[in-house]
């Protein structure tokens, strides 16, 4: 039997996310993007008439206010769309176990064992309709036998619709189609393909096996299988990606640390990096871990529960620092260094205020934390430095953030499974 | 533009009781002019979208003094009510 998969898309997901919660912008052009106030920044999602207006995802706020004088424009909110994603996977948790996301705004679901008696199509109208009553945004959802067509089925009619690409119909829907409307084929690979005379994905699917091979080397093969709708990866189970235990960046330094404003300055690179990835994930850590190794590549783990949880990176470093304190003896320079949030708990909980921190001290720390975040994201990581990494330039190029961590990709990779077996990152 | 009123919708303060098996149930509400609104009856419960108020979450159908109004848990320890109901 065959297997029934969706695949569902968030129609337009910024933009709409921000135009629920401002009604009065649901009948004009919206970009969200940058900082409107300011002359920079870029656009990062569009609405309809936007797009029908010809702004285009990445253009300069300047330019897209050329194409369309009266488009607003509206700053992120990240923690919104994080929300949003977390609510659109509960609604698709009442139907399988199997819901693989792609991106914040897109996800497949095999729902081949809660389908019954009914069909592909029921399952996905309701979840349509759930999403659209419930969280106030629109879902395309394509539906078929394998993940390809599922996706293809959900760029086909949208917002807020569903097509079935079946057995019967996909000679008439996804094979007449431009070979770039296939998962993969980019822009390289159409201009290739055209070159052989292959326009359709149809004519994709039908080319000689061999040829492919030999022109396209093994992606050739993938094509044609995705094309064809032969492709049988199966949808992962729910959470798999998920379970993210601790958050950890580690460092060999460019050259061996000799005394403590040397690793004073490392730790709190490798901090900064930990509590900027703890933020993105909506985490806090209670527990921080410090891994040293000496130029003799001896080394040791020690950790420290924290008085309260914390994300901010100067907290994250002081507890590393006075692991490192307490620790080491100084016997031998030090080669590498790793910091580590561990025991991490939702960002979104209450955070209980104790009696005798200082509570605007903490709160301007995090208010630090994420206006660097901001700066860096627009004028890059190299533009804002903290004083004692500034003092040790020669050990500050490191940009462990960017370094340092795997980022998640893509179909093939399916890198999560490795990634995260042990559930570190 | 941070999550604000809207011509349909009022951010409040809400009063609410959390039991022993973790469900939440609002119990007043306080108005901007400071005067606070016993919650009669809730007679629904369920997670929605206001496309007029702008915003969704957990939606309550309150009954308050005779009138039906809904209440909106926004899960950022925020709640709203809509001032027409949709």
């Amino acid at each position: 039997m065959d297997r029934v998969i969706l695949h569902s898309d968030m129609n337009s997901c910024y933009a709409s996310i921000e135009i629920l919660h401002h009604p009065q912008l649901r009948n004009r052009p919206v970009a969200v993007g940058g900082d409107p106030e300011s002359r920079h920044g870029i656009v990062l999602a569009k609405n309809p008439l936007a797009k029908a207006a010809g702004v285009k995802t990445g253009m300069a706020l300047w330019e897209a206010r050329q194409c369309c004088p009266e488009i607003v424009f509206v700053p992120p909110h990240y923690d919104q769309y994080l929300r949003f994603s977390r609510l659109t996977r509960e609604i698709y948790a009442d139907y399988t176990d199997h819901c693989e996301p792609f991106g914040i705004d897109e996800a497949w679901l095999d729902v081949t064992d809660c389908v019954g008696a009914g069909s592909g199509r029921a399952v996905a109208e309701e979840i349509r309709r759930r999403i659209r009553q419930e969280l106030g945004v629109t879902v395309s959802v394509g539906v078929s036998w394998n993940k390809i067509y599922a996706k293809f089925g959900s760029d086909y009619r949208k917002p807020d619709a569903v097509t079935c690409i079946t057995r019967d119909n996909y000679r008439d829907i996804v094979w007449k189609a431009p070979a770039e409307d296939l998962l993969f084929v980019g822009r390289a690979t159409k201009r290739k393909l055209l070159h052989y005379g292959i326009s359709t994905i149809g004519e994709l699917a039908e080319a000689d096996p061999d040829f492919l091979r030999a022109t396209f080397g093994k992606v050739g093969q993938i094509l044609k299988v995705f094309a064809s709708g032969e492709d049988a990866t199966p949808v992962a189970p729910t959470g798999q990606r998920a379970p993210i235990k601790s958050i950890g960046n580690g460092t060999t330094t460019p050259r061996d640390l000799v005394d403590r404003e040397d690793v004073r300055a490392v730790v709190l690179l490798l901090s900064e990096s930990v509590s900027a990835r703890l933020r993105d994930n909506g985490f806090r850590c209670r527990t921080v871990e410090l891994s040293i190794r000496d130029k003799d590549l001896c080394g040791f783990t020690r950790q420290t529960r924290l008085p309260r949880p914390t994300d901010i990176t100067e907290e994250i470093a002081g507890a590393a620092l006075a692991l490192f304190a307490e620790n080491y003896s100084w016997q031998r320079p030090v080669r590498s260094l790793t910091v580590r949030g561990s025991i991490l708990e939702s960002a979104a909980l209450p955070d209980q205020p104790d009696l005798l921190t200082d509570e605007n001290r903490r709160q301007k720390r995090e208010k630090l934390d994420r206006t660097l975040d901001r700066i860096r994201r627009q004028y890059g990581y190299g533009s804002i430095q903290r004083g004692p990494v500034l003092l040790r330039p020669d050990l500050a190029g490191l940009d462990a953030r960017s370094e340092n961590i795997i980022h998640p990709m893509g179909y093939f990779q399916n890198g999560n499974h490795a990634l995260t077996g042990d559930g570190r990152r | 533009m941070e999550l604000c009123d809207t011509p349909e919708k009022q951010y409040v303060e809400v009063g609410a009781e959390f039991t022993a098996d973790g469900s939440m149930r609002p119990l007043w509400i306080r108005w901007t002019d400071g005067r606070k609104y016993e919650i009669d009856r809730i007679s629904d419960c369920r997670r929605a979208a206001s496309l007029r108020a702008g915003g969704a979450g957990l939606r309550y159908t309150c009954r308050i003094q005779g009138q039906t109004r809904f209440l909106f848990y926004e899960e950022n320890y925020r709640w709203f009510v809509t001032k027409t109901p949709d």
